[in-house]
């Protein structure tokens, strides 16, 4: 019985030859991370372990961007925390605002995330490295905190599904509509304790940034991990990014997997998640009655990536956002940032009536920045649609992607850009 | 081992936003996150609960986030134990991590109201729900988590390994 692509990188960070699923192993770490919520916590439990500093400092990356820049005193007092911990410690990967970005942008970015590497994360979106074809995971603070210390976390060794991808998408069908349908035809705990490992021919029209979103919200279906195999796409983009070596792992021709659906791109259509779980999908030729939205956001880990921006820009350019609307886009990281600016991109979305923000995680957990108030409907770009997740407990959020979100900005209703 | 109190029911995929919103992230602090346990999905929640009670839940408790500060919250709500049909994983690593015990067992999960007076005995993995007369096999807790529980926490108990 073969190994899936995880098992198989699993099983060389455990050294060991052979793993099956449903194994304890322990594995040796490549990337702890952690963010401003999360570390202040995993700092305190460190502090109480008995041991001296941290396992290697180049191996840590700690990135302040859920409520940077600091939106209040109880919010800048974990960031000092987490700066002085670096500082203390030395640590190499310590982004502060300005040279920060949304943590699962930034990572691949600063090349510190790549091909067959073990990640853990404290935030549930730390699986977006898969992308790439790295393992990577969320886990709570305590996690980090023993991961921190020792190098080291022990995992259940998961078995998978996997999603055979076919066919080309149409223009207005971007990595944000594949995940969604997939969430929607599996359920939020569809994938529960499993990896979500990416196969077909219809991976070479996915562009990085399609699979950096697609991976990302691996765990809105419950997923532990979501995983592509490494193409010369991948290779390239680690190539201009990274200067760390990569491993390339496939997965074996008598893998086992649980479940195995095969999805062909070039027949859905753009995807609408309505409130409130990420299960709940329409297509948008399934939306009959005229849903009108007083926000949308434009961002996140999610999708604030460049191609987002291209393809939002693109919508709005020569159009303005509709009366009483707002629309807030948020670059995901500083170097994406200066190309939405040198690409003029930032000039649209400025024309078009819409705010820039810095980057920050921001709105997407209702942290600040675009909070909702009672009844208010938002179409955003992020990754969950929870009751009060942004804002007000009887406020609602659509998730869609860049290209739906700005063109629903544009009629103040819950458009696609065919329709405009 | 055991737990006891009275049930707070709810049913699929409770988030960890509802456990404990975001907008009350910028604190840390066990005590002051517990204030707001549970208050985006039952705002009584908190004003009723008793040391030593229990909430029973059906599919995929606590998906969402990866933050601790969701069982943090709830063990320091004075919440013994929680059950549910499935847990979401990133939960059900941190529960235990920070030693709240948790059970997977689907008939319990639907097998038990709200208001009922429930009995778990960690060792067995029995559900005993005294209200209705009626008992339930959860899975037992191997004796290296009963020991993290105990320790109240992972740290805790690789603390006490080393010392």
């Amino acid at each position: 019985m073969g190994m899936t692509m995880t098992q198989k990188i699993l099983a060389a960070h455990a050294g060991l030859e052979k793993v099956e699923a449903g194994q304890l192993i322990e594995a040796n770490l490549d990337l702890v991370l952690g963010n401003d919520i999360t570390s202040p916590v995993a700092i305190k439990e460190m502090e109480k372990m008995k041991v001296e500093g941290v396992f290697d400092k180049d191996k840590i990356a700690l990135v302040p961007d859920h409520f940077v820049p600091n939106k209040d005193i109880k919010s800048a007092e974990h960031c000092m925390c987490v700066r002085k911990f670096a500082q203390k410690n030395e640590i190499t990967n310590y982004f502060e605002v300005g040279q920060m970005g949304i943590e699962h942008a930034l990572l691949p970015e600063k090349g510190l995330t790549v091909a067959g590497d073990v990640i853990i994360g404290a935030d549930s979106h730390t699986c977006t490295y898969g992308a790439l074809g790295a393992f990577s995971t969320g886990v709570g603070s305590t996690d980090m905190a023993a991961g921190m210390a020792t190098g080291k976390a022990w995992f259940k060794v998961p078995s998978a599904i996997k999603f055979n991808l076919i066919g080309k998408p149409g223009q207005w069908v971007s990595g944000k509509d594949v995940i969604l349908h997939i969430i929607g035809m599996i359920g939020v705990d569809g994938a529960l304790y499993k990896s979500m490992e990416f196969t077909g021919e219809g991976i070479k029209s996915l562009s990085m940034d399609d699979r950096f979103t697609i991976a990302n919200m691996a765990i809105e279906a419950g997923g532990k991990n979501g995983i592509f195999p490494v193409d010369e796409l991948a290779e390239a983009y680690m190539k201009e990014h990274s200067q760390k070596s990569y491993t390339i792992y496939e997965a074996d021709e008598d893998a086992v997997y649980d479940e195995e659906y095969t999805i062909d791109l070039s027949a859905l259509r753009p995807t609408i998640a309505f409130p409130h779980l990420p299960e709940n999908t329409k297509t948008i030729d399934e939306i009959t009655e005229e849903i009108k939205i007083d926000q949308v956001v434009i961002g996140s880990c999610t999708n604030g990536r460049i191609d987002d921006l291209r393809t939002a820009a693109n919508v709005l350019k020569g159009r303005t956002v509709a009366k009483g609307m707002r629309c807030i886009v948020i670059p995901a990281t500083q170097a994406i940032y200066m190309q939405a600016m040198e690409e003029g991109l930032l000039k649209t979305f400025i024309e078009a009536g819409a705010v820039v923000s810095t980057p920050t995680c921001g709105p997407c957990l209702g942290g600040y920045m675009g909070i909702l108030a009672e009844g208010e409907r938002c179409v955003s770009t992020t990754n969950r649609n929870f009751v009060g997740r942004m804002g007000h407990i009887s406020s609602e959020i659509y998730l869609a992607s860049p290209a739906v979100a700005a063109a629903s900005a544009v009629t103040g209703k819950i458009s696609c850009p065919e329709q405009l | 081992m055991n737990a006891k109190g009275t049930v707070f029911k709810y049913g699929d995929n409770v988030d960890t936003d509802v456990i404990i919103p975001a907008r009350y992230l910028n604190s840390s602090d066990p005590a002051e996150l517990a204030t707001h346990c549970m208050e985006d999905i039952d705002k009584e929640f908190i004003t009723k609960v008793q040391k030593g009670d229990i909430i029973v839940a059906t599919k995929n408790f606590g998906c969402g986030s990866s933050r601790e500060h969701a069982p943090i919250a709830i063990k320091a709500a004075g919440v013994s134990c929680v059950i549910a049909e499935t847990f979401a994983r990133i939960f059900y690593r941190n529960a235990i991590n920070i030693g709240l015990p948790i059970i997977e067992c689907k008939e319990a999960a639907n097998g038990i109201d709200a208001g009922d007076q429930v009995e778990v005995d960690f060792d067995s993995g029995m559900i005993y729900n005294r209200t209705k007369k009626t008992e339930f096999k959860g899975q037992a807790f191997p004796e290296f988590m009963q020991k993290i529980i105990a320790a109240e926490g992972l740290v805790n108990y690789i603390n006490n390994k080393q010392a």
